[in-house]
Protein backbone atom coordinates (compact mmCIF):
# COMPACT_ATOMS: atom_id res chain seq x y z
CA UNK A 1 0.00 0.00 0.00
CA UNK A 2 2.79 1.95 0.94
CA UNK A 3 4.81 1.64 -1.79
CA UNK A 4 1.73 2.18 -3.91
CA UNK A 5 1.49 5.75 -2.62
CA UNK A 6 4.89 6.49 -3.33
CA UNK A 7 4.80 5.81 -7.24
CA UNK A 8 1.33 7.79 -7.18
CA UNK A 9 3.68 10.50 -5.72
CA UNK A 10 6.16 9.67 -8.25
CA UNK A 11 3.85 9.71 -10.68
CA UNK A 12 2.62 13.44 -9.87
CA UNK A 13 6.00 14.63 -9.52
CA UNK A 14 7.18 13.59 -12.58
CA UNK A 15 3.80 14.66 -14.41
CA UNK A 16 4.29 18.16 -12.96
CA UNK A 17 7.69 18.03 -14.33
CA UNK A 18 6.96 17.21 -17.48
CA UNK A 19 3.86 19.65 -17.91
CA UNK A 20 6.53 22.38 -16.32
CA UNK A 21 9.12 21.33 -19.34
CA UNK A 22 6.68 21.28 -22.24
CA UNK A 23 3.94 24.80 -21.37
CA UNK A 24 6.50 26.81 -18.32
CA UNK A 25 3.02 26.05 -16.56
CA UNK A 26 3.84 26.24 -12.90
CA UNK A 27 3.74 22.35 -10.80
CA UNK A 28 1.17 23.62 -8.84
CA UNK A 29 -1.42 23.40 -11.27
CA UNK A 30 -0.98 19.90 -12.05
CA UNK A 31 0.76 19.09 -8.64
CA UNK A 32 -2.55 20.32 -6.44
CA UNK A 33 -5.22 18.52 -8.91
CA UNK A 34 -3.86 15.15 -8.44
CA UNK A 35 -3.30 15.19 -4.60
CA UNK A 36 -6.89 16.21 -4.54
CA UNK A 37 -8.52 13.62 -6.92
CA UNK A 38 -5.74 10.91 -7.12
CA UNK A 39 -3.96 10.68 -3.67
CA UNK A 40 -7.22 11.72 -1.66
CA UNK A 41 -5.57 14.94 0.11
CA UNK A 42 -7.48 17.28 1.83
CA UNK A 43 -7.85 20.54 0.34
CA UNK A 44 -5.02 22.45 2.81
CA UNK A 45 -2.59 19.52 2.72
CA UNK A 46 -2.56 19.64 -0.90
CA UNK A 47 -1.68 22.64 -1.77
CA UNK A 48 0.85 23.25 1.52
CA UNK A 49 2.40 20.08 0.15
CA UNK A 50 2.59 21.68 -3.35
CA UNK A 51 4.27 24.91 -1.97
CA UNK A 52 6.93 22.17 -0.85
CA UNK A 53 7.22 20.61 -3.72
CA UNK A 54 7.21 23.86 -5.69
CA UNK A 55 10.52 25.10 -3.42
CA UNK A 56 12.56 22.13 -4.98
CA UNK A 57 11.68 22.24 -8.58
CA UNK A 58 12.07 26.47 -8.44
CA UNK A 59 15.61 25.75 -6.60
CA UNK A 60 16.24 23.15 -9.34
CA UNK A 61 14.70 24.76 -12.30
CA UNK A 62 16.47 28.70 -11.79
CA UNK A 63 19.89 26.53 -11.38
CA UNK A 64 19.63 25.46 -14.67
CA UNK A 65 18.39 28.72 -16.17
CA UNK A 66 20.72 30.96 -14.15
CA UNK A 67 23.25 28.65 -16.25
CA UNK A 68 21.93 30.01 -19.22
CA UNK A 69 22.34 33.19 -18.27
CA UNK A 70 18.26 34.12 -18.52
CA UNK A 71 17.37 35.54 -15.28
CA UNK A 72 17.27 39.09 -14.58
CA UNK A 73 17.85 39.44 -11.07
CA UNK A 74 16.50 42.77 -10.19
CA UNK A 75 13.16 42.27 -12.00
CA UNK A 76 13.02 39.38 -9.91
CA UNK A 77 13.38 40.92 -6.97
CA UNK A 78 10.52 43.48 -7.59
CA UNK A 79 7.87 41.24 -8.47
CA UNK A 80 9.19 38.25 -5.87
CA UNK A 81 10.09 40.57 -2.91
CA UNK A 82 6.37 42.08 -2.63
CA UNK A 83 4.53 38.33 -2.98
CA UNK A 84 6.59 37.06 -0.07
CA UNK A 85 3.73 38.99 2.18
CA UNK A 86 1.72 38.09 -0.37
CA UNK A 87 1.92 34.32 0.71
CA UNK A 88 1.82 35.37 4.21
CA UNK A 89 -1.66 37.09 3.26
CA UNK A 90 -2.69 33.72 0.86
CA UNK A 91 -1.47 31.06 3.81
CA UNK A 92 -3.12 33.09 6.95
CA UNK A 93 -6.60 33.01 4.60
CA UNK A 94 -6.63 29.83 3.56
CA UNK A 95 -6.96 28.98 7.31
CA UNK A 96 -10.02 31.25 7.56
CA UNK A 97 -12.24 30.03 4.40
CA UNK A 98 -14.32 26.66 3.82
CA UNK A 99 -12.73 23.90 2.15
CA UNK A 100 -15.00 23.74 -0.68
CA UNK A 101 -14.14 27.30 -1.31
CA UNK A 102 -10.40 26.35 -1.81
CA UNK A 103 -11.70 23.88 -4.50
CA UNK A 104 -13.95 26.41 -6.24
CA UNK A 105 -10.82 29.67 -6.23
CA UNK A 106 -8.95 26.33 -7.65
CA UNK A 107 -11.15 25.79 -10.53
CA UNK A 108 -11.13 29.49 -11.28
CA UNK A 109 -7.36 29.16 -11.60
CA UNK A 110 -7.13 26.45 -13.29
CA UNK A 111 -9.90 28.06 -16.19
CA UNK A 112 -7.39 30.94 -15.86
CA UNK A 113 -4.40 28.71 -16.81
CA UNK A 114 -6.51 27.48 -20.00
CA UNK A 115 -7.58 30.53 -21.09
CA UNK A 116 -3.73 31.80 -20.51
CA UNK A 117 -2.77 28.90 -22.60
CA UNK A 118 -5.35 29.15 -25.49
CA UNK A 119 -4.10 33.07 -25.94
CA UNK A 120 -0.53 32.12 -26.07
CA UNK B 1 6.68 49.74 -11.57
CA UNK B 2 4.07 49.61 -9.18
CA UNK B 3 1.67 47.63 -11.16
CA UNK B 4 4.46 45.25 -11.31
CA UNK B 5 4.76 45.18 -7.15
CA UNK B 6 1.13 44.97 -7.60
CA UNK B 7 1.07 41.95 -9.47
CA UNK B 8 3.89 40.47 -7.52
CA UNK B 9 1.90 40.60 -4.05
CA UNK B 10 -1.18 39.24 -5.89
CA UNK B 11 1.04 36.35 -7.42
CA UNK B 12 2.04 35.39 -3.40
CA UNK B 13 -1.52 35.50 -2.04
CA UNK B 14 -2.95 33.24 -4.93
CA UNK B 15 0.30 30.98 -4.50
CA UNK B 16 -0.32 31.06 -0.24
CA UNK B 17 -3.99 30.80 -1.20
CA UNK B 18 -4.22 27.83 -3.71
CA UNK B 19 -0.95 26.33 -3.66
CA UNK B 20 0.54 26.99 -7.07
CA UNK B 21 3.82 29.12 -7.79
CA UNK B 22 2.38 32.42 -9.02
CA UNK B 23 3.84 31.92 -12.46
CA UNK B 24 0.28 32.67 -13.99
CA UNK B 25 0.79 36.17 -12.52
CA UNK B 26 4.68 36.81 -12.26
CA UNK B 27 5.39 36.07 -16.13
CA UNK B 28 2.52 38.79 -17.15
CA UNK B 29 4.22 40.92 -14.77
CA UNK B 30 7.61 40.39 -16.29
CA UNK B 31 6.65 40.69 -19.97
CA UNK B 32 3.58 42.89 -20.05
CA UNK B 33 4.72 45.17 -17.33
CA UNK B 34 8.57 45.23 -17.43
CA UNK B 35 9.58 44.45 -20.67
CA UNK B 36 11.06 40.74 -20.76
CA UNK B 37 10.47 38.20 -23.65
CA UNK B 38 9.00 35.27 -22.61
CA UNK B 39 11.88 33.12 -22.03
CA UNK B 40 13.43 35.12 -19.64
CA UNK B 41 10.22 36.39 -17.77
CA UNK B 42 9.97 32.10 -17.34
CA UNK B 43 13.20 31.88 -16.39
CA UNK B 44 13.09 35.19 -14.21
CA UNK B 45 9.66 34.06 -12.42
CA UNK B 46 11.43 30.59 -11.25
CA UNK B 47 13.87 32.47 -9.12
CA UNK B 48 10.48 35.22 -7.86
CA UNK B 49 8.58 31.35 -6.60
CA UNK B 50 11.53 30.27 -4.58
CA UNK B 51 11.15 32.51 -1.42
CA UNK B 52 7.28 32.42 -1.85
CA UNK B 53 7.12 29.01 -1.97
CA UNK B 54 9.45 28.51 1.11
CA UNK B 55 7.89 31.28 3.17
CA UNK B 56 4.42 30.05 2.16
CA UNK B 57 5.22 25.95 2.88
CA UNK B 58 6.63 26.95 6.09
CA UNK B 59 3.80 28.69 6.94
CA UNK B 60 1.65 25.46 5.81
CA UNK B 61 3.81 23.57 7.74
CA UNK B 62 3.41 25.45 10.92
CA UNK B 63 -0.71 24.88 10.55
CA UNK B 64 0.16 21.05 10.32
CA UNK B 65 -0.87 20.75 6.09
CA UNK B 66 2.49 19.73 4.80
CA UNK B 67 3.41 16.05 3.80
CA UNK B 68 6.65 17.05 4.01
CA UNK B 69 7.96 12.95 2.52
CA UNK B 70 5.19 13.05 0.07
CA UNK B 71 6.62 17.24 -1.09
CA UNK B 72 10.03 15.86 -1.05
CA UNK B 73 8.74 12.79 -3.51
CA UNK B 74 7.01 15.37 -6.12
CA UNK B 75 9.77 17.87 -6.06
CA UNK B 76 12.34 15.47 -6.17
CA UNK B 77 10.65 13.58 -9.25
CA UNK B 78 9.52 16.62 -11.34
CA UNK B 79 13.05 17.37 -11.80
CA UNK B 80 13.13 14.43 -14.10
CA UNK B 81 9.72 15.25 -15.44
CA UNK B 82 11.68 18.63 -16.59
CA UNK B 83 14.61 17.06 -18.71
CA UNK B 84 11.81 14.81 -20.50
CA UNK B 85 9.04 18.10 -20.97
CA UNK B 86 11.86 20.02 -22.46
CA UNK B 87 13.31 17.15 -24.75
CA UNK B 88 10.09 16.36 -25.75
CA UNK B 89 8.95 20.28 -26.22
CA UNK B 90 11.43 20.17 -29.12
CA UNK B 91 9.90 17.88 -31.12
CA UNK B 92 6.12 17.63 -30.47
CA UNK B 93 4.19 20.45 -31.85
CA UNK B 94 3.53 22.80 -29.17
CA UNK B 95 0.34 24.64 -29.87
CA UNK B 96 -1.65 21.23 -30.34
CA UNK B 97 0.02 19.99 -27.20
CA UNK B 98 -0.92 23.71 -25.15
CA UNK B 99 -4.53 23.09 -26.48
CA UNK B 100 -4.69 19.59 -25.04
CA UNK B 101 -3.79 21.11 -21.57
CA UNK B 102 -6.06 23.59 -22.00
CA UNK B 103 -8.95 21.24 -22.28
CA UNK B 104 -7.32 18.98 -19.22
CA UNK B 105 -7.22 21.98 -17.57
CA UNK B 106 -10.93 23.05 -18.04
CA UNK B 107 -11.86 19.27 -17.33
CA UNK B 108 -10.14 19.16 -13.62
CA UNK B 109 -12.12 22.86 -13.09
CA UNK B 110 -15.74 20.89 -13.95
CA UNK B 111 -14.50 18.20 -11.50
CA UNK B 112 -13.47 20.58 -8.91
CA UNK B 113 -17.01 22.91 -9.52
CA UNK B 114 -18.43 19.39 -8.93
CA UNK B 115 -16.76 18.97 -5.64
CA UNK B 116 -17.63 22.24 -4.79
CA UNK B 117 -21.69 22.11 -5.31
CA UNK B 118 -21.37 18.74 -3.62
CA UNK B 119 -20.13 19.59 -0.46
CA UNK B 120 -22.20 22.72 -0.52
CA UNK B 121 -25.41 20.41 -1.24
CA UNK B 122 -24.13 18.36 1.89
CA UNK B 123 -24.05 21.11 4.17
CA UNK B 124 -27.59 21.78 4.63
CA UNK B 125 -27.45 18.45 6.16
CA UNK B 126 -26.56 18.53 9.77
CA UNK B 127 -23.78 16.65 10.13
CA UNK B 128 -23.06 13.58 12.01
CA UNK B 129 -19.50 13.93 13.61
CA UNK B 130 -17.05 11.03 12.12
CA UNK B 131 -13.55 10.52 12.90
CA UNK B 132 -10.75 11.83 11.76
CA UNK B 133 -7.54 10.39 12.48
CA UNK B 134 -6.04 13.62 10.06
CA UNK B 135 -5.28 17.39 10.29
CA UNK B 136 -8.56 18.94 11.35
CA UNK B 137 -10.64 20.29 8.67
CA UNK B 138 -13.41 22.37 8.96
Amino acid sequence: MASGRTLKLAATGTAAGLFSGLFGVGGGSVIVPLLVLWLGFGERRATGTSLAAIAVIALFATVAQGAYGNIDYTKALLVGVPAVPGALAGTWLQQRVRTETIGLLFALLLIAVSVDLVLQ
Amino acid sequence: MIVAVVMGGAAGLVSGLLGVGGGILFVPALTLVLGLSQVRAEATSLLAIIPVALVGAWRQHRYGNVDLRAGTVVGALSAVGVLAGVALANVLPQRALELAFAALALFVASRFLRRYFTARGQAEVPEIPTPRSSAPES
